[in-house]
Protein backbone atom coordinates (compact mmCIF):
# COMPACT_ATOMS: atom_id res chain seq x y z
CA UNK A 1 0.00 0.00 0.00
CA UNK A 2 2.62 2.72 1.35
CA UNK A 3 4.71 2.31 -1.62
CA UNK A 4 6.20 5.60 -2.00
CA UNK A 5 8.79 6.98 0.91
CA UNK A 6 6.87 9.63 1.45
CA UNK A 7 4.22 7.72 2.97
CA UNK A 8 6.85 6.21 6.14
CA UNK A 9 7.08 8.34 9.01
CA UNK A 10 10.30 9.02 10.40
CA UNK A 11 11.75 10.46 7.10
CA UNK A 12 13.60 13.50 7.66
CA UNK A 13 12.09 16.56 7.83
CA UNK A 14 12.28 18.56 4.21
CA UNK A 15 10.71 21.90 5.49
CA UNK A 16 11.20 23.49 8.85
CA UNK A 17 9.32 26.97 9.70
CA UNK A 18 8.94 27.68 13.05
CA UNK A 19 7.24 31.07 14.67
CA UNK A 20 6.72 32.19 10.99
CA UNK A 21 5.11 35.81 11.45
CA UNK A 22 4.12 37.62 7.61
CA UNK A 23 2.13 40.84 7.86
CA UNK A 24 0.97 43.86 5.38
CA UNK A 25 0.87 46.67 7.53
CA UNK A 26 -1.04 46.58 10.72
CA UNK A 27 -2.83 43.68 9.47
CA UNK A 28 -0.99 40.43 10.50
CA UNK A 29 -1.74 37.75 8.32
CA UNK A 30 0.56 34.17 9.63
CA UNK A 31 0.69 34.42 13.52
CA UNK A 32 3.94 32.57 14.45
CA UNK A 33 3.48 29.22 12.30
CA UNK A 34 5.39 26.22 12.98
CA UNK A 35 5.62 23.50 10.97
CA UNK A 36 7.36 20.53 9.71
CA UNK A 37 6.81 18.45 6.62
CA UNK A 38 8.75 14.87 5.96
CA UNK A 39 10.84 14.42 2.67
CA UNK A 40 8.40 13.39 0.05
CA UNK A 41 5.36 14.02 1.58
CA UNK A 42 2.60 15.57 -0.39
CA UNK A 43 0.95 18.08 1.71
CA UNK A 44 -2.80 19.88 0.63
CA UNK A 45 -3.17 22.83 2.77
CA UNK A 46 -5.98 24.33 2.61
CA UNK A 47 -8.13 27.75 3.45
CA UNK A 48 -10.63 30.02 3.15
CA UNK A 49 -9.92 32.99 0.70
CA UNK A 50 -7.90 35.01 2.85
CA UNK A 51 -6.57 33.10 5.40
CA UNK A 52 -2.90 33.42 4.75
CA UNK A 53 -2.35 30.16 2.77
CA UNK A 54 -0.68 31.88 -0.29
CA UNK A 55 1.01 34.38 2.06
CA UNK A 56 2.86 31.11 3.50
CA UNK A 57 3.53 29.64 0.52
CA UNK A 58 5.02 32.49 -1.31
CA UNK A 59 6.82 32.92 1.65
CA UNK A 60 8.30 29.46 2.00
CA UNK A 61 9.19 30.06 -1.80
CA UNK A 62 10.96 33.38 -0.72
CA UNK A 63 9.32 36.01 -3.37
CA UNK A 64 7.56 37.92 -0.77
CA UNK A 65 10.45 40.38 -0.52
CA UNK A 66 7.82 43.84 0.38
CA UNK A 67 5.83 41.66 3.22
CA UNK A 68 7.14 42.44 7.13
CA UNK A 69 7.73 39.77 9.03
CA UNK A 70 9.57 37.57 11.52
CA UNK A 71 10.38 33.35 11.88
CA UNK A 72 12.48 30.62 10.72
CA UNK A 73 12.17 28.96 7.09
CA UNK A 74 14.39 25.80 5.47
CA UNK A 75 13.85 24.57 2.31
CA UNK A 76 15.62 21.80 0.28
CA UNK A 77 17.91 23.76 -1.86
CA UNK A 78 15.64 22.90 -5.04
CA UNK A 79 12.76 24.57 -5.03
CA UNK A 80 10.11 24.62 -8.05
CA UNK A 81 6.93 26.70 -8.10
CA UNK A 82 3.72 26.39 -10.10
CA UNK A 83 1.64 29.07 -10.05
CA UNK A 84 -2.28 29.89 -10.61
CA UNK A 85 -1.40 30.73 -14.46
CA UNK A 86 0.61 29.16 -16.00
CA UNK A 87 3.04 31.86 -16.13
CA UNK A 88 4.52 31.10 -19.56
CA UNK A 89 6.58 33.84 -21.10
CA UNK A 90 5.03 34.56 -24.27
CA UNK A 91 7.85 35.47 -26.20
CA UNK A 92 9.19 32.10 -25.93
CA UNK A 93 8.41 28.76 -27.66
CA UNK A 94 7.29 26.13 -25.28
CA UNK A 95 10.34 24.25 -24.87
CA UNK A 96 12.51 27.48 -24.58
CA UNK A 97 9.94 28.05 -21.41
CA UNK A 98 10.73 24.80 -20.16
CA UNK A 99 14.21 25.39 -20.30
CA UNK A 100 14.35 29.01 -18.37
CA UNK A 101 17.27 28.99 -15.51
CA UNK A 102 18.79 25.41 -17.00
CA UNK A 103 22.18 25.51 -17.99
CA UNK A 104 22.50 26.75 -21.52
CA UNK A 105 25.69 26.48 -22.41
CA UNK A 106 28.54 24.15 -21.40
CA UNK A 107 28.37 20.15 -20.80
CA UNK A 108 25.39 20.57 -19.00
CA UNK A 109 23.17 22.74 -21.32
CA UNK A 110 22.49 19.10 -23.49
CA UNK A 111 21.60 17.24 -20.47
CA UNK A 112 19.22 20.13 -19.40
CA UNK A 113 18.02 19.83 -23.15
CA UNK A 114 17.07 16.17 -22.80
CA UNK A 115 15.68 16.75 -19.54
CA UNK A 116 13.14 19.41 -20.79
CA UNK A 117 11.99 17.29 -23.78
CA UNK A 118 11.27 14.64 -21.33
CA UNK A 119 9.82 16.76 -18.96
CA UNK A 120 7.72 17.90 -22.01
CA UNK A 121 6.60 14.26 -23.05
CA UNK A 122 5.96 13.13 -19.33
CA UNK A 123 2.92 15.83 -18.95
CA UNK A 124 1.69 14.76 -22.53
CA UNK A 125 3.63 17.65 -24.45
CA UNK A 126 5.43 15.91 -26.76
CA UNK A 127 5.53 17.35 -30.07
CA UNK A 128 4.15 20.75 -29.02
CA UNK A 129 8.12 22.10 -28.20
CA UNK A 130 8.16 24.78 -30.84
CA UNK A 131 4.55 25.85 -30.12
CA UNK A 132 3.98 29.05 -28.78
CA UNK A 133 2.37 29.48 -25.58
CA UNK A 134 -0.38 31.49 -26.61
CA UNK A 135 -1.36 28.58 -29.13
CA UNK A 136 -1.99 26.25 -26.19
CA UNK A 137 -4.86 25.77 -24.23
CA UNK A 138 -5.59 26.11 -20.84
CA UNK A 139 -4.76 22.96 -19.24
CA UNK A 140 -1.56 22.44 -21.56
CA UNK A 141 -0.84 25.61 -20.90
CA UNK A 142 -0.40 24.43 -17.32
CA UNK A 143 0.89 20.71 -18.08
CA UNK A 144 3.53 22.79 -19.56
CA UNK A 145 4.27 24.76 -16.71
CA UNK A 146 4.41 21.53 -14.66
CA UNK A 147 7.06 20.12 -17.04
CA UNK A 148 9.08 23.73 -16.13
CA UNK A 149 9.01 22.80 -12.74
CA UNK A 150 9.74 18.87 -12.98
CA UNK A 151 12.54 19.91 -15.07
CA UNK A 152 14.54 21.37 -12.80
CA UNK A 153 13.99 18.18 -10.41
CA UNK A 154 12.47 19.62 -7.33
CA UNK A 155 13.27 18.71 -3.90
CA UNK A 156 10.34 20.76 -3.05
CA UNK A 157 7.20 21.64 -5.12
CA UNK A 158 4.93 24.27 -4.33
CA UNK A 159 1.64 24.57 -6.11
CA UNK A 160 -0.39 27.67 -5.56
CA UNK A 161 -4.37 26.59 -6.39
CA UNK A 162 -2.17 25.32 -9.91
CA UNK A 163 -5.33 24.21 -10.77
CA UNK A 164 -7.94 26.27 -9.78
CA UNK A 165 -8.45 28.00 -13.77
CA UNK A 166 -9.53 24.67 -15.21
CA UNK A 167 -12.45 23.44 -16.08
CA UNK A 168 -13.78 20.64 -14.34
CA UNK A 169 -12.38 17.68 -16.83
CA UNK A 170 -8.82 18.67 -17.05
CA UNK A 171 -8.64 19.78 -13.13
CA UNK A 172 -9.78 15.69 -13.24
CA UNK A 173 -6.87 14.73 -15.53
CA UNK A 174 -4.32 16.71 -13.81
CA UNK A 175 -4.64 15.49 -10.56
CA UNK A 176 -4.17 12.03 -11.85
CA UNK A 177 -0.78 13.43 -13.60
CA UNK A 178 0.20 15.45 -10.70
CA UNK A 179 -0.29 12.28 -8.44
CA UNK A 180 1.87 10.13 -10.98
CA UNK A 181 4.45 12.92 -11.08
CA UNK A 182 4.87 12.80 -8.11
CA UNK A 183 4.94 8.89 -7.20
CA UNK A 184 7.71 8.69 -9.54
CA UNK A 185 9.99 11.55 -8.82
CA UNK A 186 9.51 12.14 -5.08
CA UNK A 187 9.57 15.13 -4.59
CA UNK A 188 8.13 16.99 -1.29
CA UNK A 189 4.70 18.56 -2.25
CA UNK A 190 2.62 21.78 -0.63
CA UNK A 191 -0.48 22.40 -2.86
CA UNK A 192 -2.11 25.48 -1.46
CA UNK A 193 -5.80 24.87 -3.19
CA UNK A 194 -9.05 26.02 -1.98
CA UNK A 195 -10.96 22.56 -3.05
CA UNK A 196 -11.22 19.96 -0.15
CA UNK A 197 -12.51 17.50 -2.66
CA UNK A 198 -8.78 18.25 -4.70
CA UNK A 199 -6.92 18.24 -1.05
CA UNK A 200 -8.27 14.84 0.07
CA UNK A 201 -8.06 12.95 -3.19
CA UNK A 202 -4.07 14.13 -3.77
CA UNK A 203 -2.57 14.72 -0.46
CA UNK A 204 -1.46 12.30 2.71
CA UNK A 205 -1.73 15.12 4.99
CA UNK A 206 -4.21 18.10 4.81
CA UNK A 207 -3.55 21.45 6.77
CA UNK A 208 -6.74 24.06 7.68
CA UNK A 209 -5.40 27.81 8.02
CA UNK A 210 -7.74 30.06 9.32
CA UNK A 211 -6.92 33.45 10.39
CA UNK A 212 -2.90 32.58 10.07
CA UNK A 213 -2.82 29.76 12.09
CA UNK A 214 -3.40 26.30 11.96
CA UNK A 215 -6.76 24.91 13.34
CA UNK A 216 -5.99 21.34 11.86
CA UNK A 217 -3.50 18.72 10.24
CA UNK A 218 -5.25 15.98 9.25
CA UNK A 219 -3.40 12.57 7.63
CA UNK A 220 -5.37 11.19 4.83
CA UNK A 221 -4.80 7.44 5.34
CA UNK A 222 -6.46 5.83 2.58
CA UNK A 223 -4.47 3.93 -0.16
CA UNK A 224 -4.23 5.64 -3.88
CA UNK A 225 -5.96 5.87 -6.68
CA UNK A 226 -8.80 7.22 -4.99
CA UNK A 227 -12.52 7.77 -5.60
CA UNK A 228 -14.70 10.59 -4.36
CA UNK A 229 -17.29 8.03 -3.84
CA UNK A 230 -15.01 6.37 -1.23
CA UNK A 231 -17.09 6.58 2.21
CA UNK A 232 -13.88 7.14 4.03
CA UNK A 233 -12.92 9.57 2.04
CA UNK A 234 -16.39 11.47 1.93
CA UNK A 235 -15.80 11.53 6.01
CA UNK A 236 -12.10 12.94 5.81
CA UNK A 237 -13.89 15.60 3.10
CA UNK A 238 -16.90 16.18 5.79
CA UNK A 239 -14.39 16.81 8.80
CA UNK A 240 -12.34 19.26 6.74
CA UNK A 241 -15.83 21.23 5.75
CA UNK A 242 -16.22 21.49 9.78
CA UNK A 243 -13.04 22.95 10.54
CA UNK A 244 -13.78 25.56 7.88
CA UNK A 245 -17.08 25.97 8.96
CA UNK A 246 -19.06 25.02 5.93
CA UNK A 247 -22.88 23.69 7.21
CA UNK A 248 -23.58 21.04 4.78
CA UNK A 249 -26.84 20.25 6.81
CA UNK A 250 -29.71 20.62 5.27
CA UNK A 251 -32.20 21.58 8.43
CA UNK A 252 -29.29 24.75 8.85
CA UNK A 253 -30.03 25.55 5.48
CA UNK A 254 -33.45 25.76 5.94
CA UNK A 255 -33.44 27.65 8.60
CA UNK A 256 -31.39 30.23 6.80
CA UNK A 257 -34.28 30.29 4.14
CA UNK A 258 -36.90 30.83 6.37
CA UNK B 1 -61.93 36.02 -27.42
CA UNK B 2 -62.80 34.11 -30.15
CA UNK B 3 -62.25 36.03 -32.55
CA UNK B 4 -58.44 36.34 -32.13
CA UNK B 5 -58.27 32.08 -31.91
CA UNK B 6 -59.49 31.64 -34.51
CA UNK B 7 -56.90 34.66 -36.21
CA UNK B 8 -54.16 32.52 -34.15
CA UNK B 9 -55.12 29.40 -36.14
CA UNK B 10 -55.35 31.25 -39.79
CA UNK B 11 -52.05 32.75 -39.09
CA UNK B 12 -50.66 29.14 -38.00
CA UNK B 13 -52.02 27.66 -40.97
CA UNK B 14 -49.68 29.53 -43.56
CA UNK B 15 -46.81 29.53 -41.66
CA UNK B 16 -47.72 25.36 -42.26
CA UNK B 17 -48.75 26.19 -45.71
CA UNK B 18 -46.04 28.17 -46.65
CA UNK B 19 -43.30 27.21 -49.70
CA UNK B 20 -40.48 25.16 -49.08
CA UNK B 21 -38.44 28.54 -50.17
CA UNK B 22 -39.24 30.05 -47.22
CA UNK B 23 -38.32 27.62 -44.54
CA UNK B 24 -34.80 27.96 -45.64
CA UNK B 25 -35.07 31.96 -45.52
CA UNK B 26 -36.02 31.09 -42.40
CA UNK B 27 -32.89 29.00 -41.17
CA UNK B 28 -30.82 31.61 -42.83
CA UNK B 29 -32.28 34.39 -40.61
CA UNK B 30 -32.22 32.45 -37.37
CA UNK B 31 -28.45 31.09 -37.81
CA UNK B 32 -26.76 33.34 -34.91
CA UNK B 33 -24.76 36.15 -37.01
CA UNK B 34 -21.40 36.82 -35.03
CA UNK B 35 -20.12 40.84 -35.81
CA UNK B 36 -17.40 40.67 -36.47
CA UNK B 37 -15.03 43.18 -34.34
CA UNK B 38 -11.32 42.55 -35.89
CA UNK B 39 -10.44 44.27 -39.09
CA UNK B 40 -10.77 41.38 -41.26
CA UNK B 41 -7.63 39.69 -43.35
CA UNK B 42 -4.63 41.70 -44.26
CA UNK B 43 -4.59 43.31 -47.56
CA UNK B 44 -1.10 42.34 -48.92
CA UNK B 45 0.95 45.64 -49.32
CA UNK B 46 -1.48 47.50 -47.56
CA UNK B 47 0.71 50.36 -46.63
CA UNK B 48 0.95 51.19 -50.46
CA UNK B 49 -1.91 51.52 -51.36
CA UNK B 50 -2.73 55.08 -49.80
CA UNK B 51 0.45 56.44 -50.99
CA UNK B 52 0.02 55.19 -54.70
CA UNK B 53 -3.20 56.30 -54.78
CA UNK B 54 -2.39 60.11 -53.43
CA UNK B 55 0.00 60.00 -56.39
CA UNK B 56 -2.39 58.98 -58.65
CA UNK B 57 -4.59 61.81 -57.74
CA UNK B 58 -1.99 64.60 -58.27
CA UNK B 59 -1.31 63.32 -60.99
CA UNK B 60 -4.66 63.04 -62.97
CA UNK B 61 -5.40 66.46 -61.52
CA UNK B 62 -1.92 67.79 -62.85
CA UNK B 63 -3.08 66.13 -66.36
CA UNK B 64 -6.46 67.41 -66.59
CA UNK B 65 -4.77 70.99 -65.99
CA UNK B 66 -6.57 71.50 -62.53
CA UNK B 67 -3.61 71.73 -60.86
CA UNK B 68 -1.49 75.04 -61.58
CA UNK B 69 1.95 74.51 -61.72
CA UNK B 70 3.07 76.91 -59.82
CA UNK B 71 1.38 75.87 -56.99
CA UNK B 72 2.22 72.51 -57.54
CA UNK B 73 3.98 70.82 -60.33
CA UNK B 74 3.10 67.62 -61.95
CA UNK B 75 4.30 64.78 -60.51
CA UNK B 76 6.40 64.04 -63.86
CA UNK B 77 7.78 67.07 -63.83
CA UNK B 78 9.38 66.92 -60.63
CA UNK B 79 10.83 63.59 -61.53
CA UNK B 80 12.30 64.93 -64.44
CA UNK B 81 13.71 68.07 -62.00
CA UNK B 82 15.04 65.06 -59.71
CA UNK B 83 16.92 63.81 -62.66
CA UNK B 84 18.38 66.84 -63.97
CA UNK B 85 19.50 67.66 -60.36
CA UNK B 86 21.04 64.24 -60.39
CA UNK B 87 22.93 64.52 -63.96
CA UNK B 88 24.47 68.20 -62.79
CA UNK B 89 26.38 66.63 -59.97
CA UNK B 90 23.96 68.73 -57.17
CA UNK B 91 21.50 66.28 -55.89
CA UNK B 92 24.00 62.95 -55.52
CA UNK B 93 26.34 64.39 -52.94
CA UNK B 94 23.69 66.35 -50.82
CA UNK B 95 21.63 63.05 -50.71
CA UNK B 96 24.88 61.15 -49.42
CA UNK B 97 25.51 63.64 -46.90
CA UNK B 98 21.61 64.37 -45.41
CA UNK B 99 21.45 60.34 -44.93
CA UNK B 100 24.90 59.97 -43.16
CA UNK B 101 23.71 63.06 -40.79
CA UNK B 102 20.40 61.19 -40.16
CA UNK B 103 22.46 57.59 -39.81
CA UNK B 104 24.99 58.95 -36.90
CA UNK B 105 22.43 60.88 -35.28
CA UNK B 106 19.97 58.67 -34.86
CA UNK B 107 22.77 55.70 -33.82
CA UNK B 108 23.52 58.37 -31.08
CA UNK B 109 20.18 59.05 -30.36
CA UNK B 110 19.59 55.10 -30.22
CA UNK B 111 22.49 54.57 -28.24
CA UNK B 112 21.77 57.14 -25.80
CA UNK B 113 17.90 56.40 -25.31
CA UNK B 114 18.53 52.22 -24.76
CA UNK B 115 21.28 53.08 -22.24
CA UNK B 116 19.34 55.75 -20.43
CA UNK B 117 15.77 53.63 -20.17
CA UNK B 118 17.73 50.92 -19.08
CA UNK B 119 19.80 52.57 -16.36
CA UNK B 120 16.32 54.12 -15.34
CA UNK B 121 13.53 51.29 -15.97
CA UNK B 122 15.93 49.08 -14.12
CA UNK B 123 17.35 50.49 -10.83
CA UNK B 124 15.16 53.06 -8.75
CA UNK B 125 18.85 55.46 -8.29
CA UNK B 126 18.85 55.30 -12.22
CA UNK B 127 15.31 56.36 -12.40
CA UNK B 128 15.70 59.09 -9.60
CA UNK B 129 18.78 60.65 -11.50
CA UNK B 130 17.50 60.01 -15.30
CA UNK B 131 13.96 60.19 -15.91
CA UNK B 132 13.00 63.61 -14.59
CA UNK B 133 15.69 65.23 -16.92
CA UNK B 134 14.53 63.35 -19.41
CA UNK B 135 11.22 64.92 -19.11
CA UNK B 136 12.26 68.60 -19.05
CA UNK B 137 14.53 67.53 -21.86
CA UNK B 138 11.28 66.44 -23.88
CA UNK B 139 9.32 69.95 -22.82
CA UNK B 140 12.31 71.77 -24.46
CA UNK B 141 11.36 72.39 -28.51
CA UNK B 142 14.44 71.89 -30.94
CA UNK B 143 14.34 74.79 -32.83
CA UNK B 144 15.18 77.14 -29.32
CA UNK B 145 17.92 74.51 -28.55
CA UNK B 146 19.72 75.30 -31.92
CA UNK B 147 21.18 78.51 -30.90
CA UNK B 148 22.43 76.98 -27.76
CA UNK B 149 24.00 74.19 -29.19
CA UNK B 150 25.38 76.60 -32.11
CA UNK B 151 27.70 77.88 -29.37
CA UNK B 152 28.65 75.43 -27.76
CA UNK B 153 29.60 73.19 -30.63
CA UNK B 154 30.24 75.41 -34.08
CA UNK B 155 27.74 75.09 -37.21
CA UNK B 156 29.75 71.90 -38.03
CA UNK B 157 28.37 68.54 -38.07
CA UNK B 158 28.51 67.87 -34.66
CA UNK B 159 26.21 70.25 -33.88
CA UNK B 160 23.71 68.68 -36.45
CA UNK B 161 24.04 65.46 -35.38
CA UNK B 162 23.61 66.10 -31.96
CA UNK B 163 20.30 68.05 -32.65
CA UNK B 164 19.16 64.92 -34.47
CA UNK B 165 20.42 62.22 -31.26
CA UNK B 166 18.15 64.87 -29.29
CA UNK B 167 15.53 64.41 -31.52
CA UNK B 168 15.71 60.28 -31.66
CA UNK B 169 16.43 59.69 -27.94
CA UNK B 170 13.22 61.25 -26.78
CA UNK B 171 10.69 59.37 -27.94
CA UNK B 172 12.70 56.04 -27.75
CA UNK B 173 13.57 56.71 -24.21
CA UNK B 174 10.05 57.47 -23.41
CA UNK B 175 8.42 54.54 -24.69
CA UNK B 176 11.18 52.09 -23.84
CA UNK B 177 11.13 53.19 -20.23
CA UNK B 178 7.11 52.90 -19.87
CA UNK B 179 7.54 49.23 -21.44
CA UNK B 180 10.40 48.48 -18.77
CA UNK B 181 8.68 49.96 -15.90
CA UNK B 182 5.72 47.43 -17.09
CA UNK B 183 6.91 44.63 -16.97
CA UNK B 184 4.66 42.13 -15.41
CA UNK B 185 5.77 41.43 -11.65
CA UNK B 186 4.53 38.08 -12.32
CA UNK B 187 7.14 37.41 -14.69
CA UNK B 188 10.09 38.96 -12.15
CA UNK B 189 8.26 36.63 -9.15
CA UNK B 190 8.38 33.57 -11.88
CA UNK B 191 12.22 34.43 -12.96
CA UNK B 192 12.91 34.84 -9.25
CA UNK B 193 11.78 31.02 -8.18
CA UNK B 194 13.45 29.74 -11.28
CA UNK B 195 16.62 31.60 -9.86
CA UNK B 196 17.57 33.45 -13.04
CA UNK B 197 20.96 35.35 -12.58
CA UNK B 198 20.59 39.05 -13.75
CA UNK B 199 21.69 39.06 -16.87
CA UNK B 200 19.37 35.89 -17.67
CA UNK B 201 16.44 37.88 -16.01
CA UNK B 202 17.28 40.49 -19.11
CA UNK B 203 17.75 38.70 -21.47
CA UNK B 204 14.62 36.54 -21.23
CA UNK B 205 12.42 38.13 -19.61
CA UNK B 206 12.76 42.19 -19.49
CA UNK B 207 14.55 42.74 -23.27
CA UNK B 208 11.67 40.44 -25.07
CA UNK B 209 8.82 41.93 -22.80
CA UNK B 210 9.79 45.24 -23.17
CA UNK B 211 10.56 44.74 -27.51
CA UNK B 212 7.04 46.12 -28.27
CA UNK B 213 7.37 49.48 -26.90
CA UNK B 214 10.77 49.72 -28.10
CA UNK B 215 9.56 48.78 -31.73
CA UNK B 216 6.82 51.92 -30.89
CA UNK B 217 9.59 54.34 -29.87
CA UNK B 218 12.16 52.97 -32.90
CA UNK B 219 9.28 53.97 -35.48
CA UNK B 220 8.30 57.88 -33.85
CA UNK B 221 12.32 57.92 -33.74
CA UNK B 222 13.40 57.24 -37.09
CA UNK B 223 10.41 59.65 -38.39
CA UNK B 224 12.35 62.05 -35.54
CA UNK B 225 15.46 61.83 -37.33
CA UNK B 226 13.95 62.95 -40.83
CA UNK B 227 12.29 66.02 -38.80
CA UNK B 228 15.08 66.92 -37.20
CA UNK B 229 17.34 66.91 -40.39
CA UNK B 230 15.34 69.00 -42.42
CA UNK B 231 15.18 71.49 -39.65
CA UNK B 232 18.79 71.11 -38.97
CA UNK B 233 20.17 71.38 -42.51
CA UNK B 234 17.54 74.64 -43.42
CA UNK B 235 18.42 77.05 -40.55
CA UNK B 236 22.46 76.93 -40.85
CA UNK B 237 24.33 74.35 -43.46
CA UNK B 238 26.11 74.91 -46.83
CA UNK B 239 25.54 71.24 -47.74
CA UNK B 240 22.64 68.76 -47.61
CA UNK B 241 18.87 68.06 -48.88
CA UNK B 242 17.60 70.87 -46.65
CA UNK B 243 20.11 73.32 -47.96
CA UNK B 244 19.85 72.78 -51.68
CA UNK B 245 15.95 73.15 -51.69
CA UNK B 246 16.00 76.12 -49.21
CA UNK B 247 18.53 77.40 -51.84
CA UNK B 248 16.24 76.34 -55.16
CA UNK B 249 13.88 78.04 -53.09
CA UNK B 250 14.89 81.50 -52.93
CA UNK B 251 15.00 81.40 -56.31
CA UNK B 252 11.65 80.35 -56.47
CA UNK B 253 12.14 77.26 -58.05
CA UNK B 254 9.37 75.22 -56.36
CA UNK B 255 10.17 71.75 -58.94
CA UNK B 256 13.16 71.39 -56.81
CA UNK B 257 11.80 72.16 -53.60
CA UNK B 258 8.82 69.34 -54.40
CA UNK B 259 11.66 67.17 -55.47
CA UNK B 260 13.48 67.69 -51.81
CA UNK B 261 9.90 66.92 -50.12
CA UNK B 262 9.62 64.08 -52.48
CA UNK B 263 12.84 62.62 -51.16
CA UNK B 264 12.16 63.62 -47.61
CA UNK B 265 9.06 61.69 -48.28
CA UNK B 266 10.07 58.34 -49.80
CA UNK B 267 12.59 58.37 -46.96
CA UNK B 268 10.63 58.26 -44.39
CA UNK B 269 8.21 56.13 -45.55
CA UNK B 270 10.61 53.38 -46.59
CA UNK B 271 12.71 53.64 -42.90
CA UNK B 272 8.83 53.20 -41.42
CA UNK B 273 8.91 50.36 -43.67
CA UNK B 274 12.03 48.52 -42.60
CA UNK B 275 11.51 49.33 -38.72
CA UNK B 276 7.88 47.79 -39.47
CA UNK B 277 9.47 44.45 -41.50
CA UNK B 278 12.16 43.82 -38.48
CA UNK B 279 9.19 44.42 -35.52
CA UNK B 280 7.09 41.78 -37.39
CA UNK B 281 9.54 39.11 -38.06
CA UNK B 282 11.18 39.68 -34.22
CA UNK B 283 7.15 39.40 -32.42
CA UNK B 284 6.31 37.15 -34.18
CA UNK B 285 4.97 35.34 -30.96
CA UNK B 286 1.93 37.96 -30.64
CA UNK B 287 -1.26 37.71 -32.01
CA UNK B 288 -2.98 41.03 -32.46
CA UNK B 289 -5.27 42.38 -34.65
CA UNK B 290 -2.17 43.47 -36.73
CA UNK B 291 -2.06 39.71 -37.40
Amino acid sequence: MAKHPGRLTGNPPSVVISSLTRGFGARTVLHGIDLEIPQGQFVALVGRSGSGKSTLLRAIAGIDHEVDGDGAISTPPRVSVVFQDSRLLPWRRVLANVLLGLPRRGPKAREAGERARAALAEVGLAGREDAWPNQLSGGEAQRAALARSLAREPDLLLADEPFGALDALTRIKMHTLLRELWERHGPTVLLVTHDVDEAVLLADRVLVLEEGRFILDLPIDLPQPRSVRDERLVAYRERLLEALGVQLDESVLEEVAS
Amino acid sequence: MADTVIQKAVIRDTVIQAPSTRSSAVDVTTRRRVRRLGPGKRIPFSRGIGPLLLIAVWSIASAAGRLDPRILPAPWSVVDTGWQLWQAGTLGPDLAISLQRAAEGFAFGLVAAVALSLLAGLSRVGAALIDGNVQINRALPILGMIPLFILWLGIGETFKISIIAIAVYIPIYINLSAALSAIDRRYVELAETLGLSRWEFLRQVVIPGALPGFFTGLRLGVTAAWLALVVVEEVNATSGLGYLMYQQASYGLIDSVVVGLAIYGIWGFTSDLIVRLIERRVLSWRSTLDG
